[in-house]
């Protein structure tokens, strides 16, 4: 039997601001990770990543992150999808100060 | 310091023009992002994990007061009023937006500046010792060579695609502060027998994934063949380098595929063949380039406000024993501004901190300023008749920490916190080294030390060469820390040596504590730095100081 899919995400960065994105259910492209869509089947992941891939003058760099869903929406598993979807952690920049605005 | 000619304007200009014109192309959809990566990476532009990172190249560290305040006004202008500098003396951006950029690389073309040759497989910024035209043991200044070999290798056609990136440094100074052993192409000026200045020539040193230190091909090279051997090095690596691996592409490794001896002989045969080609243009150049950096007009003044100073004040005490170094000119110091301020991010300073630095330098420092690869700022000119003001200055603004060669003076890579490359951060773990020591008060009982910490395998923090080095590490989606000891960054260049298993984030500082309670149990008196007292007692202590207290916990 072949291994349980785990969930994902799509991400990738906006090519102007280069801030980080998530790919949402109804094809927009939101700063917030719980607004993401988590992907819970392999094929429709991978059709999900070609219709990011395809937005090139949207986002750069998108890729399948890991994920689980949460009382809010998905939430990322490794601390590097953690981190960005907060900022860097010696200053109140990025995510962590925009969406508090 | 050197000013740019109309040759070197025009091509700046140039090349602003041109970049200015492929982002263009990237924003309507010309270029695809395949097309337009490489474009932005040779003009130093990123994209990390937060946001696009512009690295500007501070040519062998050395930067002018209207250069400073240039990189302090796009800070402002384009970005969150900072700047990082980086351990191979850039400054980096961590916040531009695409569209923006052209208009940050007019700015600094403004002051003659560039992101030129800050990424790709190219020779990147040739750095070199901080403390050059100033350092007390210096035979040369080694900035008009880098200088030299800075027009030669900028746009040079045969080596713009290297198997992969070429770092060169180089010192003028028997004390090597530039780390030139663990460099792509180390120089290190001597004298031959005859008393001429002339170049130690180190290859394949480096550290990252596969950490080396070079290995000497020539022991005495003279100036005048500087630039023709240099491109007989590069010209050899272009030919053998391993396009095939990404990672053994690095010269250390064609150098240890190819064997001493035998590379030895490939360059020195290479550079027969391209002696003669070089007419003499390089050393009219070199001569021309040397005129720039002739030394300011040092006064002559009373010192003895300084020494009165020296004996009232402990905290200025405190401040000139660390921060201070000889200057050839005994009137004079060399004086480096810690950008480590504990408990802030090692190298970052604010946009108001660098217009003052530059107002200090024009009003106290002949105008010069210099960034360190240990991450700090240099006044490499200041009459000690001026340092109690300067210091106040200093220390009004923040940049009067007296902890330089100290524990808190560490180097950190961006790591997590920014880079896209990295496995873990590093930012907070020196933060939080710097404030747990100065909390108990020991950082200057321990005395000197080098802590360095890379948040990946590329060693851009140097871990390798520090005295303790600290390496953040993804083990299984954790965090996990991995420390070596006893490594060395100077002319005595060692690469540490690992402990053992890695160490949790809030498990790091202790342990780096219980090494820093072993080695004061240890060293015979409190003139043993903790290098000397690794080299005489090992490793087998500090392991035992690390792990038997782990050892008694899971067994309690």
């Amino acid at each position: 039997m072949s291994r349980r899919f785990t969930p994902k995400v799509v991400t990738a960065n906006r090519l102007r601001e280069g801030d980080v994105v998530y790919l949402t259910t109804d094809d927009r492209w939101s700063p917030v990770h719980h607004e993401a869509e988590l992907i819970e089947d392999e094929a429709h992941a991978q059709m999900r990543l070609l219709h990011a891939a395809a937005q090139k003058l949207l986002v750069v760099g998108a890729y399948l992150a890991d994920a689980k869903p949460g009382a809010n929406g998905p939430e990322p598993t490794h601390f590097r999808e953690e981190f960005r979807t907060r900022g860097p952690s010696n200053y109140n920049h990025g995510k962590q100060a925009d969406l508090a605005s | 310091m050197y000013s740019y000619s109309d040759f070197d304007e025009a091509f700046v200009r140039t090349r602003v023009a041109q970049f200015t014109n492929q982002v263009e192309r990237r924003l309507d959809g010309s270029l695809t992002e395949d097309e337009f990566r490489p474009l932005r990476l040779m003009n130093g532009l990123y994209l990390q994990l937060h946001a696009y990172m512009l690295r500007v190249a501070i040519p062998y560290g050395t930067v002018s007061p209207r250069q400073m305040r240039q990189l302090a006004y796009i800070a402002d202008t384009w970005d969150k009023g900072y700047g990082h500098f980086t351990t191979r003396q850039n400054i980096q951006f961590n916040w531009p937006k695409l569209p923006d950029v052209p208009a940050i690389l007019q700015a600094l073309a403004d002051v003659e500046m560039h992101a030129i040759q800050t990424s790709g497989n190219c020779v990147r910024n040739v750095t070199a010792d901080h403390f050059a035209g100033a350092a007390a043991d210096e035979i040369a200044d080694p900035r008009p060579y880098a200088e030299l070999l800075r027009q030669w290798s900028t746009d040079h056609p045969e080596f713009q695609f290297l198997p992969r990136k070429f770092k060169i440094a180089i010192t003028g100074a028997p004390n090597d502060r530039a780390v030139t052993k663990a460099h792509d192409i180390g120089l290190r000026m001597v004298r031959n027998a005859a008393g001429e200045p002339g170049f130690e020539v180190m290859v394949g040193g480096g550290l990252g994934r596969t950490p080396m230190i070079g290995v000497t091909v020539r022991d005495f090279l003279p100036e005048a063949d500087l630039l023709p051997y240099v491109e007989a090095v590069l010209s050899v690596y272009n030919t053998l380098g391993r396009r095939d691996n990404k990672y053994k592409a690095r010269i250390k490794i064609t150098v240890h595929e190819t064997g001493a001896e035998e590379i030895t002989r490939m360059i020195e045969a290479r550079f027969a063949e391209l002696r003669p080609l070089f007419g003499g243009n390089d050393l009219k150049l070199l001569a021309d380039i040397s005129e720039a950096f002739a030394p300011p007009a040092f006064r002559s003044a009373p010192t003895d406000a300084y020494d009165a100073f020296y004996s009232a004040d402990p905290v200025f005490r405190a401040w000139s024993d660390t921060n201070l170094t000889a200057h050839r000119n005994s009137q004079y110091v060399i004086v480096t501004i810690s950008l480590k301020a504990h408990g802030e991010t090692p190298g970052d300073a604010s946009s108001a901190q660098m217009r003052l630095m530059a107002d200090l330098a024009e009003k106290y420092g002949h105008g010069d300023l210099r960034i360190s690869h240990e991450q700090n700022v240099i006044l490499p000119h200041v009459h000690k008749s001026d340092l109690p003001t300067l210091h106040a200055a200093l220390t009004q603004a923040g940049l009067g920490t007296a902890n330089v060669g100290l524990l808190s003076d560490i180097i950190a890579c961006p790591g997590m916190d920014y880079c896209a490359l990295a496995t873990a951060r590093s930012i907070p773990v020196a933060q939080e080294l710097a404030t747990h020591f100065e909390a108990l008060k020991l950082e200057h009982e321990i005395g000197p030390l080098k802590i360095k910490i890379s948040g990946c395998i590329n060693a851009c923090g140097h871990h390798h060469v520090g005295h303790i080095g600290i390496l953040g590490l993804d083990r299984a989606g954790v965090e996990n820390y991995q420390i070596t000891l006893g490594g060395d960054g100077t002319e005595d260049a060692v690469i540490g040596e690992k402990t053992g298993p890695g160490f949790a984030y809030t498990e790091i500082v202790p342990a780096i504590e219980r090494i820093l309670r072993a080695y004061l149990d240890l060293r015979t008196e409190p003139s043993e730095t903790f290098l000397q007292a690794y080299k005489r007692v090992g490793m087998e202590p500090f392991k035992a100081a690390l792990y038997e207290a782990e050892g008694e916990k899971d067994a309690a």
